[in-house]
């Protein structure tokens, strides 16, 4: 048997959420030091663990890798099974990336005597997110989607801001409705399944016989309407704005940057390949509310007072075009959907720290407080300015190529579809431009004249996410690789092909060269 | 006629608690004032426990039998359901001897004093303590152990009324708050009478309609007349078995606080003493809930077809009304009795659903259930409000008084917000598994399971809102004006804690043995 991989990368943070909160009170400020630690070995061991994962083997076996099995409820037919394809692989990487960015984003942000609480909860997080992504039985997806909110609501509802409280309640109740939708559908799923004691596996549920069209319609709309509800999509998005623009800085990151990915990675690695017919039924009403939200959370955002919220309707906006690549069933749009995930990650996480820093310095959110700041602290507003344009998809950085795969492998099959959502492409431009000007542009302002700029911890929060922009803008070769089997894998699961080419000269990993 | 023969090995379980029952009556007669407290407290928890080491013998020799000219039957889902009852009991009977103070217990000094009097303060002054509650609660843990391993109607009955009329009496014991107690005792028992008269009555009918009480003639007389041979003793007696049968369920449904009978739950959770709140809603619920499957599934599987409508109108009516009702609740106490009324739904899901998976599910439900139950009715008697000198006064129920405890005491809140969460039925949680049991038996077998899964996660939600309501107050507001102090708990409190706590937490992650367990108790000796 070789090494627990997975297992060891989950546990990692777990051990290390045990050893904060066992830390006596006398060290609770070390508590800090603790999860960086803890967290950056998790990165390292997800380095070495992706060494060993193999690309190209992608396309054998069951397609996943680093796999454990072990019975975990025999009785209700569930496994602890874990393993990765390319599409959890690069799921797990932005998460353990994410976090210690995080943990170092928060370092002075919460008081000594709650460092504990704070770092202990991200900790756990960390454990719950990264377990999501390799689970291989739809029981223990189940069971870690869910767990997953309560400490997320503990982080806003402890940590937030002034309307903590409703935000918290608000994000748990949203996501928890959508949950227990999907339970009634995960015990159908098993019912339609060969049961047994492995009966969980997506393996064993992959490829059904359904006893009718609608038994998979119905069990297709519990999972995919918990997965909207996290994406989220419109008309299930309100509690995001809420939640992020409440949520601390770090948390918010984390929220937006990898928690609701569960949602869109759900979809891609969950409902197409268990319900294949259902999700091509569903797919035409599904990319008119992914066109919505495109355009919907693009003009919000556009219309936002709130610095975070506008951060927020911007994920919105995004997370419509994940959803469009998705469902326009086209391996292009896959590929560019799951790198959209990725980049998505980044980018946000960018936005949301520098906003974060920019906060704590001037005490408010509101971007009308805000004003000729590119004078005072440079390098903030120039780390501003590059999230932002990796967020506008600018060409040469990395949200460009994701959007691209997406809009081209949309319009191979829907030219309707791929035209609207570029409409979403100018308005980004507006939102993230109109806000650089408003608060970065202009004389310079008397509150700002006795700030600090971009402090030594503060360049390492933003320095990787950039650094990570940049890189994957103008190689995103190795991520693509790693991707591209799982994407072929899920297309041929679908029964889908591509649509014959009509243009020349679409290749998936051709856009950023 | 000669005397029914007894399995006594098999019926041990019940004869240890009904002579230590005995034993304690004459403790009180014959052992001095000052050390009654402590003598009782010791023959209670070592009569429990001898007791559920026989279960443990008895469960692991797969004892299966009925004895006493058939009165009683001992298979897999009565001893399971004994030996949850007395495990929880065990943990009760911790809970209420933690007397570490005559200030911290739960029980008058004397319930005869008129409350308010000079005679109740002359007898808290010198200090007595009422250990009746010991032989009071035994007695009734006698007839809730026969309970579920009643074969027949009447046998049922007697047990029904020797579990109640303790718990009766036991609900008027509170030392603070006596009237609301006292009104919580009259309450409790003028309801809990008319549902013992129904569950007579009905049974009257259905010997009427089958020439027996047995169970299983019950069931033969249903198979007979209704399977086409015109069994001649029941042919045009429908009328006598629906009624009956209804009027059963009225007494049974009454008893695991089911809706439309549910309306003494609240006042008697809020008015009883809180240790014999944890102790009802645990065992009582687990008493109830045994009689109410083996009724289902040994007598009346043959007329499914007509009551489980009305059953799962209940369960879908129970599930959301419990949920409903305690959003609007301002006092913890009355909030945990809807929520147990809500729990009363979801097991009633599982009932319906009429196969060995069903039972298994409630079985592992009401064990989850109970032990969640009994840790946050401990913890509940441990806050307490302030009097002005300074000291520990009576409970502090009020929601609002629950403001800030995370800050203020940590632990306590941490460990209530984890006894929240299972009650919510979130994942890792035993909560989560014996809802999932529940619901995946209901939406396999049960009819329109689909639906009825559906109301169940739809109250669940609504359920989930009340829960965090709580959270929200411990851990994200700030203390109020009324002064709270958490008492220290006592060892004994403690334990029963530290069990509820390690019971919800590893009936959430590895729940796989206790599933088994209940799987291979789920089949009833007909």
């Amino acid at each position: 048997m070789d090494f627990p991989w997975l297992t060891t990368i989950a546990a990692v943070p777990l051990v290390g959420s045990a050893a904060v909160a066992a830390l006596p009170s006398a060290f609770a400020p070390r508590a800090r030091h603790v999860a960086l630690g803890v967290s950056l070995i998790t990165f390292v061991l997800t380095v070495v663990a992706a060494l060993q994962f193999d690309a190209s083997a992608g396309l054998t076996g069951t397609g996943f890798q680093l796999t454990e099995q072990h019975q975990w409820i025999p009785q209700f037919g569930v496994s602890y099974a874990l393993g990765v394809n390319g599409i959890g692989l690069v799921m797990v990487a932005l998460s353990t990336v994410l976090v210690p960015v995080c943990v170092l984003a928060a370092w002075n942000e919460v008081q000594a005597d709650r460092a504990k609480i704070f770092f202990g909860l991200v900790l756990v997080l960390e454990t719950m997110m990264i377990g999501v992504f390799v689970a291989r039985d739809v029981f223990l997806f189940y069971v870690l989607f869910e767990a997953m909110l309560i400490p997320v609501y503990f982080l806003i509802g402890t940590f937030g801001g002034a309307q903590r409280r409703y935000a918290a309640v608000k994000f748990l109740i949203y996501s928890l409705v959508g949950g227990l939708v999907m339970l009634v559908a995960v015990i159908g799923l098993y019912a339609a399944g060969p049961g047994g004691e492995h009966g969980f596996l997506t393996s064993n549920l992959t490829g059904l016989e359904f006893s009718g069209v609608g038994v998979e319609r119905l069990l297709f709309i519990g999972f995919f309407f918990a997965f909207a509800v996290k994406a989220p999509m419109w008309p299930v998005h309100t509690w995001l704005p809420d939640a992020a623009a409440e949520a601390p800085a770090g948390v918010a990151v984390l929220l937006v940057g990898v928690l609701d990915k569960v949602g869109t990675f759900g979809m891609l690695t969950l409902c197409l390949p268990l319900f294949p017919e259902a999700s091509k039924w569903a797919a035409p009403v599904v990319l008119a509310l992914a066109v919505v939200s495109v355009l919907y959370g693009a003009l919000l955002a556009i219309g936002q007072s709130d610095l975070k919220r506008l951060i927020a309707y911007t994920s919105i906006s995004h997370f419509g075009f994940i959803v469009l690549g998705i469902f326009a069933m086209t391996s292009t749009g896959q590929t560019g959907s799951t790198l959209y995930m990725v980049n998505h990650g980044f980018s946000t996480a960018a936005l949301f720290l520098v906003a974060g820093m920019l906060i704590s310095r001037r005490g408010s959110q509101r971007i009308d407080d805000y004003g000729g700041l590119q004078r005072s602290t440079p390098l903030l507003a120039a780390g501003f300015l590059m999230a932002g344009l990796s967020s506008l998809a600018l060409p040469g950085l990395s949200s460009f190529i994701s959007e691209f795969l997406v809009l081209v492998g949309t319009f191979t099959r829907y030219p309707a579809v791929a035209v609207l959502a570029t409409l979403g492409i100018v308005l980004a431009a507006l939102y993230i431009l109109l806000t650089y000007q408003k608060m970065f542009t202009g004389p310079a302002k008397e509150y700002a004249a006795g700030w600090s700029d971009l402090n030594a911890r503060e360049a390492w929060v933003i320095a990787p996410l950039i650094a990570v922009i940049i890189f994957l803008g103008f190689y995103p070769k190795p991520v693509l690789d790693v991707i591209n089997p799982a994407i072929e894998r899920t297309m041929q699961t679908v029964g889908v092909t591509d649509p014959a080419p009509t243009v020349a000269g679409i290749e998936t990993d051709g856009g950023g060269k | 006629m000669k005397a029914p023969s007894i399995d006594y090995v098999a019926t041990a379980p019940m004869l240890i608690i009904f002579g230590v029952a005995l034993l304690a009556v004459l403790v009180e007669a014959f052992v001095t004032r000052s050390q009654r407290f402590i003598v009782q407290v010791v023959l209670s928890t070592v009569g429990i426990a001898s007791a559920l080491i026989f279960i443990v013998y008895l469960g692991t020799q797969g004892k299966s039998v009925t004895t006493a000219n058939d009165a009683v039957v001992i298979d897999g889902p009565a001893l399971f359901l004994q030996g949850t009852i007395l495990v929880l009991a065990l943990l009760a009977v911790l809970t209420m001897a933690d007397e570490t103070s005559p200030d911290s217990t739960a029980f008058t000094a004397q319930a005869s004093t008129t409350p308010g009097s000079p005679e109740e303060a002359s007898a808290s002054r010198l200090g007595l303590v009422q250990t009746e509650v010991y032989p009071l609660l035994l007695l009734s843990l006698v007839g809730m152990l026969l309970f579920p391993a009643s074969n027949d109607l009447l046998t049922m009955f007697v047990a029904l009324e020797v579990f109640s009329l303790p718990l009766y009496l036991l609900c008027g014991l509170a030392r603070r708050r006596r009237l609301l107690s006292q009104e919580a005792s009259l309450k409790y028992f003028l309801l809990g009478a008319f549902s013992s008269a129904f569950f007579l009555f009905g049974t009257a009918m259905l010997f009427g309609f089958a020439g027996s009480v047995k169970l299983s003639a019950i069931a033969a007389a249903i198979e007979s007349g209704s399977g086409g041979t015109p069994a001649s003793a029941v042919v045009g007696r429908d009328g006598l078995l629906l009624i009956g049968v209804a009027m059963l369920a009225v007494g049974l449904l009454f008893k695991v606080s089911a809706v439309p009978f549910q309306s003494w739950t609240p006042d008697v959770y809020q008015g009883a003493p809180t240790p014999i709140t944890g102790f009802m809603a645990a065992c009582t619920k687990v008493a109830a809930f045994g009689a109410l499957l083996r009724i289902a599934y040994v007598a009346l599987p043959g007329v499914r077809w007509d009551w489980q409508p009305a059953i799962w109108i209940v369960a879908a009516l129970t599930m959301l009304l419990g949920s409903v009702v305690a959003i609007v609740q301002a006092d913890i106490k009355r909030m945990l009795a809807y929520s147990s009324i809500a729990h009363a739904g979801f097991l009633l899901t599982g009932v319906l659903a009429m196969d060995q998976k069903g039972v298994s599910g409630v079985l592992f439900y009401l064990g989850a259930y109970g032990f969640t139950t009994i840790g946050a009715f401990a913890l509940v008697t441990l806050v307490r409000s302030s009097t002005p000198e300074g000291g520990v006064g009576g409970e502090a129920t009020h929601l609002s008084q629950w403001a800030g405890l995370g800050k203020q005491s940590p632990l306590l809140a941490g460990v209530f917000t984890l006894f929240l969460l299972a009650f919510a039925g979130i994942p890792l949680t035993s909560g989560f598994t014996g809802k999932y049991a529940v619901f995946s038996a209901a939406l396999d077998t049960a009819p329109y399971g689909a639906a009825l899964v559906l109301v169940g996660v739809l109250a669940s939600a609504i359920a989930v809102f009340f829960y965090i309501r709580v959270i929200v107050l411990m851990y994200f507001s700030e203390a109020t004006g009324d002064a709270v102090t958490v008492s220290q708990p006592g060892a004994l409190t403690i334990v029963a804690v530290a069990v509820g706590v390690f019971a919800t937490i590893a009936l959430g992650v590895m729940p796989n043995l206790a599933l088994e367990l209940a799987q291979n108790s789920a089949v009833f000796l007909p």
